[in-house]
């Protein structure tokens, strides 16, 4: 009973998500105004459940904008802002996961399906065109013309 | 033996759901664990005329215990924190976290105060740069300076005698 | 007391999906007729308990019954009737209950237009549909029960989530899980399939009405989703590869490739094995989408409130129900072997392809969706996957996807030439050079090359369709009237394909040309954006029933010209404490005008979000072309007929087979 009340505390309670201010900013420069933009939607909020920075109205998500914000404003570039916020927060901020040994699967994947699905699609083609369908009376005579064709040395 | 193939993949996928169910996907690890504890200048909270660095901190382990007033769950690891603090086996630092300084001290007030002191973050930039992002968070931090573990959220008394304490034990008698 | 009642009737409805369960199976495993029949009248009786249950919990909605704890925790006495009613979906039991339901009316109405099908292939049906609602109706009345009572009982409800208080949530639910639930009745068929070994182009004639009805209801629910998402969850995005939203499209995805194969089974008799196996693994999906939105093995903004008990049960159930059907498949899959030969350029090569490339897609939003859990699995920390993965990934799986479309649904069934799709690909390709040299002239190359490839595929599409319609009339003496003429099921794959190049333009030119500004705007300001002015007029005050709120007029104009008047709302719910923006939308087909209030600021202003989103409209206007498609194919006459010539088909399939 008394696991089941931390539990329930440690779940309930434990994130701050209360509204922030959610003041438009501004930029000198429109380029930072759209860096900015940008890297927010790459960016996850930790306290949130499923949000980006640009979505989320959680109070950390506040704090980490403002960071963003400070950095772009100094002209940093987006790799150091990125790196800023996963040396704190680790790589769980990136909803574009970095390319590492343990992405790898991930990141390749996709192109490795895709090749097998053509490789599997091109075999099933090639053993259907081994075992053809027997050739009607036209059919016959093209292939005999193309068979003559080919004693012909290519060029 | 193809037709198997689906069946082997399926089992995976239950196997992984299975491992899945016994993780808190809200939990996130900290990456600073095993690297040094990032620097400061932080006033305490109940000597607002005193200013520490992290070097201040330096020689013992101890606990960094992230808490505020607003932050309810803090209340429940409260009385376990206090009685940590009596027994003596380790210090507790606080992280006094986006909080009302006079908040603050009438919840210590109340509540009794187990830490050795409070730092007073009201900006959260000393919590931004240790990553905190739940409230409360507790840190190990060894004589070296170096995080050794976090806990997010309130300690239970499982935890502390689980985790916490057999790693400050482990921790205290490389710093003596 | 009605509670009770309902709690009884699922009781009684656990009762009778057993002995739905139990019997017919054996029946027609022995070839005992009586057994068998018990199938029918079984699955019909416990569909009237489910229906009895639900609408015992709907009474105490209704009568604001807060002594029930899942009333008190999801409704409140200042709620309208009809959140009131749409609540009992709102959370986790109850939803459930409309799961459940769902699957009992799905099995009623297979027992009312089964009439001439193989008795015993009927029953078995019948039988594997009841093994998941003993499954599911087990889930509820142990871990999930919303007729539980709490004593004392609270005063007041602790309200309905207010992001659900919305038009568009009263129906997405029961869409989509009608469209989930459907895919049952395929996995059923190709059970019972594989149980009795008869696997041919009648079953799959059997089959494809079934799986195209719940293919188009899921369709219509994943698009009211993303509707929903879009002017009520935040700032007018429509999908957000959410894990929750990923558990809606996998199914969907694998049902499309799914109904192609089903095609090609019924035309040709070929593909049998591929076609079981994606029957299986469609509705394994939906209850792997099931699991994963309600045991919080992952974070989504739309998952239910969780419990590690209601995960351990739903994977046991899953790994029972699934895995029985993938043993199965091993075991009696590779008997049914015999199919017809095809050519490399074929229809059934493009569709078979076509199923293959579906499945990538499929096993890529998997992958994406997974991974984080096989990095945690591991102890390799935590990553995120999210939107900039799945769009980089994605395009590429979906753009020879679309190239194959448009050849497939052209080509020759058997075998067909390269020169003379060749020949006939001559006005589309020429289609696709013109779009792409006018897009390119029109937004550069190297800018707009997003666009440039979604609407070239589109124009792909849309003119290899209308070429297939020439083709299809020129062969007849009047091609006018054989337009008119057209049969259903070919007209029904032309507007279901026209859809997806509709929905294609419309996420193309909203990602790459939409625009937005989020600025503090007090009453009297005005902003510029993509030619329109738009203009904060006033504030005023607008309280609901059950939340306070603002209302926020804003006056659009074009070039002095006034275009729309928008409403955006800020609502606070008391009882839950939340705060709710409802977008001010002007809606059009080239364009979305949309506001959003964000917090307010000192003196009157507000932080405001305007946005132009151009054309939309168009992602969801193709939903219901693709929707609208598959009821169009459902009305096929051949499929009425499906019973009489049934009974014959089966004795032909192989002569059919070896005919061809």
């Amino acid at each position: 009973m008394r696991a089941l009340l931390w539990a329930l505390a440690a779940a309930v309670l434990v994130f701050r998500t209360a509204a922030a201010a959610d003041v438009p900013v501004e930029f000198d420069d429109p380029r930072d105004l759209a860096r900015y933009e940008s890297l927010l939607e790459e960016l996850r909020c930790l306290v949130c459940q499923n949000q980006s920075l640009a979505d989320s109205h959680a109070d950390l998500a506040q704090d980490m904008r403002d960071e963003v914000y400070r950095m772009v404003n100094n002209g940093e570039p987006d790799a150091a802002i990125t790196d800023f916020l996963v040396s704190r927060y680790g790589d769980f901020v990136l909803y574009r996961p970095p390319i590492k040994p343990s992405t790898w699967v991930l990141w390749g994947g996709p192109f490795i399906l895709l090749a097998t699905a053509a490789g599997v699609i091109v075999s099933l083609g090639r053993r259907r065109a081994r075992e053809p369908e027997p050739l009607d009376e036209t059919e016959r005579a093209r292939l005999q013309a193309l068979m003559n064709n080919d004693e012909t040395p290519p060029s | 033996m193809r037709f198997a193939l689906p069946l082997g993949l399926f089992i995976l996928v239950v196997a992984l759901f299975g491992v899945g169910l016994t993780r808190d996907p809200k939990l996130v690890p900290s990456p600073l664990i095993g690297k040094p504890a990032p620097d400061f200048r932080l006033n305490l909270l109940a000597t607002p005329a005193r200013e520490l660095g992290i070097d201040d901190l330096r020689g013992q382990v101890f606990l960094l215990n992230v808490w505020a007033s607003w932050c309810v769950a803090c209340g429940t690891e409260h009385p376990l924190l206090i009685e940590l603090a009596k027994s003596g086996t380790v210090e507790i630092i606080g992280l006094n976290y986006k909080d009302e300084r006079p908040d603050a001290l009438e919840w210590l007030r109340q509540r009794g105060d187990p830490y050795r002191m409070s730092l007073h973050d009201p900006a959260g930039d000393f919590g931004l740069d240790l990553g905190v992002y739940g409230v409360p968070e507790t840190f190990v931090i060894d004589a070296e300076g170096i995080i050794r573990y976090k806990h997010i959220g309130p300690i239970s008394p499982d935890v502390l005698k689980r985790e916490l304490l057999p790693l400050v034990a482990k921790l205290k008698p490389a710093s003596t | 007391m009605i509670a009770e009642l309902g709690h009884f009737a699922l009781t009684m409805a656990l009762a009778l999906a057993v002995l739905q369960a139990v019997f017919p199976l054996i029946g027609a495993q022995r070839g005992d007729v009586s057994w068998m029949s018990m199938a029918k009248p079984a699955a019909r009786a416990q569909c009237v308990f489910v229906v009895l249950a639900f609408a015992a919990l709907a009474h105490a909605f209704a009568n604001n019954d807060f002594s029930l704890a899942y009333v008190a925790a999801n409704s409140n006495s200042a709620l309208p009737l009809a959140y009131r009613l749409s609540a009992i979906w709102g959370a986790h039991e109850g939803s459930l209950l409309l799961w459940v339901l769902i699957l009992a009316l799905w099995s009623a109405a297979v027992t009312f237009k089964s009439g001439g099908l193989p008795m015993a292939f009927v029953s078995r049906v019948i039988a594997v549909m009841g093994i998941i609602s003993v499954g599911f109706l087990l889930f509820m009345l142990f871990t999930s029960n919303p007729f539980l009572r709490q004593i004392p009982p609270p005063l007041d409800g602790a309200d309905l989530n207010p992001l659900l208080q919305d038009p568009g949530l009263i129906i997405h639910p029961p869409v989509l899980y009608t469209g989930y639930v459907g895919f049952s009745v395929a996995f059923s068929f190709a059970v019972a399939a594989l149980l009795g070994g008869h696997l041919d182009s009648a079953w799959a004639r059997w089959a494809r009405p079934w799986t195209i009805l719940a293919w188009v209801f899921l369709t219509f629910g994943i698009a009211l989703g993303s509707w929903w998402a879009y002017y009520e969850l935040g700032w007018g995005g429509w999908w957000f590869w959410d894990p929750v939203e990923n558990a809606s499209f996998m199914p969907w995805l694998l049902g499309t490739a799914l109904i192609h194969s089903l095609a090609a089974t019924e035309k040709r008799d070929v593909f049998k094995n591929w076609t079981i196996l994606l029957a299986i693994s469609v509705f394994a999906l939906s209850l792997l989408g099931t699991f994963m939105v309600r045991s919080g093995v992952l974070t989504s903004v739309h998952a239910f409130a969780t419990d590690p008990t209601r995960g351990v049960f739903i994977l046991i159930f899953l790994g029972v129900v699934v895995g029985g059907a993938l043993a199965l498949y091993a075991w009696r899959g590779p008997r049914s072997l015999a199919s017809a030969d095809f050519a490399p350029t074929s229809r059934e090569s493009f569709l078979l392809a076509n199923s293959v490339l579906l499945s990538v897609a499929t096993a890529t939003v998997l992958l994406g969706t997974l991974y984080p859990l096989v990095i945690d699995a591991f102890g390799l920390g935590k990553i995120s996957v999210g939107p900039p993965y799945f769009n980089a990934v994605f395009v590429p799986v979906m753009t020879p996807l679309v190239v194959l479309l448009g050849l497939g649904q052209f080509a020759h069934w058997k075998r067909d030439h390269f020169d003379r799709l060749l020949a006939a690909l001559k006005y589309p390709l020429f289609a696709c050079v013109l779009i792409a040299a006018g897009t390119t002239a029109m937004v550069g190359a190297v800018t707009g090359v997003e666009a440039i490839l979604g609407l070239v595929l589109a124009a792909w599409i849309v003119s290899t369709t209308v070429r297939g319609i020439v083709q299809r009339c020129r062969r007849r003496q009047r091609p006018l009237d054989a337009l008119l003429d057209l049969p259903p099921n070919f007209v029904g794959q032309a507007v279901a394909h026209l859809g997806v190049a509709v929905t294609i333009v419309g996420i193309t030119l909203v990602s790459a040309y939409g625009v937005d500004k989020h600025l503090r705007m007090a009453p009297g300001d005005a902003v510029e954006l993509a030619g329109y002015e738009f203009r904060f007029d006033a504030s005023r005050d607008a309280t609901g029933p059950n939340y306070a709120g603002t209302e926020a007029q804003f006056t659009v104009r074009r070039n002095g010209r006034q275009v729309a008047i928008l409403t955006a709302q800020k609502r606070h719910y008391a009882v839950r404490n939340a705060t709710m923006t409802e977008a001010g939308i002007d809606a059009g087909l080239t364009r979305d005008l949309y506001v959003a209030l964000g917090e307010p600021l000192d003196g009157g202003a507000w932080s405001v979000r305007v946005s132009v989103k151009p054309f939309v409209r168009w992602l969801w206007l193709g939903a219901i072309l693709m929707g609208s498609g598959g009821i169009i194919a459902v009305c096929d006459r051949r499929f009425r007929r499906v019973i009489s010539r049934a009974t014959r088909g089966s004795k032909d399939a192989a002569a059919t087979a070896g005919a061809t």
